[in-house]
């Protein structure tokens, strides 16, 4: 990576937690992904983020974040005993996927937190530069 | 160094330092919830004194070595967090986002001085 701009820094946080929003919409959007056989139940999904350094000479201390991946949760399935239900199992059970629904909420609104202090960044420093283009009129 | 240069050297090392460290401060916020990292920051007052550097001094001759350092030497120290995480992360918003409201503060105000002096260049070079 080159240098970076505060623009390129909050532009690409604010891409990397959509991402996340991202995958908080699918998680919450799947609760009720019921599946017959613990194989093809839905894996929740989380983002990986990794901070990117400007590549200058010394550091200049610029860094901004981008997902370097998504990764299925390795949490196993919910059994539940429900033989009535349509896609239950031959001994009667069902599968839900390990989702923690309060846990997915709160992520989506420190995600939704963070993007709005990203666009705080950005507009605070536009309105700086613009002033700046016109110091001395 | 000439003279306008120096008339307008004070704010215009303030303002890019002020520049910087919007920049650092942007960082931090954008990596708010990155795992690992750690807050940056860069102490305004003694950055801005060693990139004045030294003071009255003069350089009057092409033989003379200009003193002090340049905005883009300062020294970037990292944060000490009031409570860490547990992550790694030492970046705490309260913390970032007052500095940065202060630092932008600053940064206007900066450019407040600096169009002042520039104004008054211009009206001394209209002599009106």
């Amino acid at each position: 990576m080159k240098s970076l701009t505060i623009f390129d820094v909050a532009g690409r946080a604010m891409a990397a937690q959509q991402v996340r929003l991202n995958t908080v919409a699918s998680n919450l959007a799947n609760v009720m992904s019921i599946s017959g056989s613990p194989d093809n139940v839905y894996k929740p999904i989380k983002p990986i983020f990794e901070t990117q350094y400007a590549n200058v000479p010394g550091n200049n201390g610029i860094a901004t974040v981008d997902t370097v991946g998504i990764e299925a949760s390795k949490a196993d399935p919910e059994k539940r005993y429900d033989p009535n239900h349509p896609l239950a199992d031959k001994d009667g059970y069902i599968y839900a996927p390990a989702i923690d629904q309060n846990a997915e909420m709160v992520d989506m609104l420190e995600t939704s937190r963070q993007y709005q202090n990203n666009i705080e960044v950005l507009s605070t420093a536009k309105t700086l530069l613009l002033k700046t283009i016109n110091v001395g009129k | 160094m000439n003279a306008i240069d120096k008339f307008l050297k004070q704010d215009g090392t303030a303002l890019s330092l002020r520049q910087k460290r919007l920049d650092i401060l942007g960082s931090n916020i954008a990596n708010a919830a990155t795992p690992h990292f750690k807050a940056r920051d860069i102490d305004f007052a003694s950055a801005f004194k060693s990139a004045l550097g030294g003071g009255d001094l003069v350089t009057t001759s092409a033989n003379h070595i200009e003193v002090g350092g340049s905005p883009a030497s300062a020294d970037i120290k990292y944060r000490v967090p009031v409570s860490p995480s547990l992550d790694g992360n030492t970046v705490e918003l309260h913390v970032e986002q007052l500095q940065f409201a202060e630092n932008a503060t600053h940064y206007e105000a900066t450019l407040q001085f600096l169009s002042g002096r520039i104004q008054t260049l211009k009206s001394a070079l209209k002599g009106e």
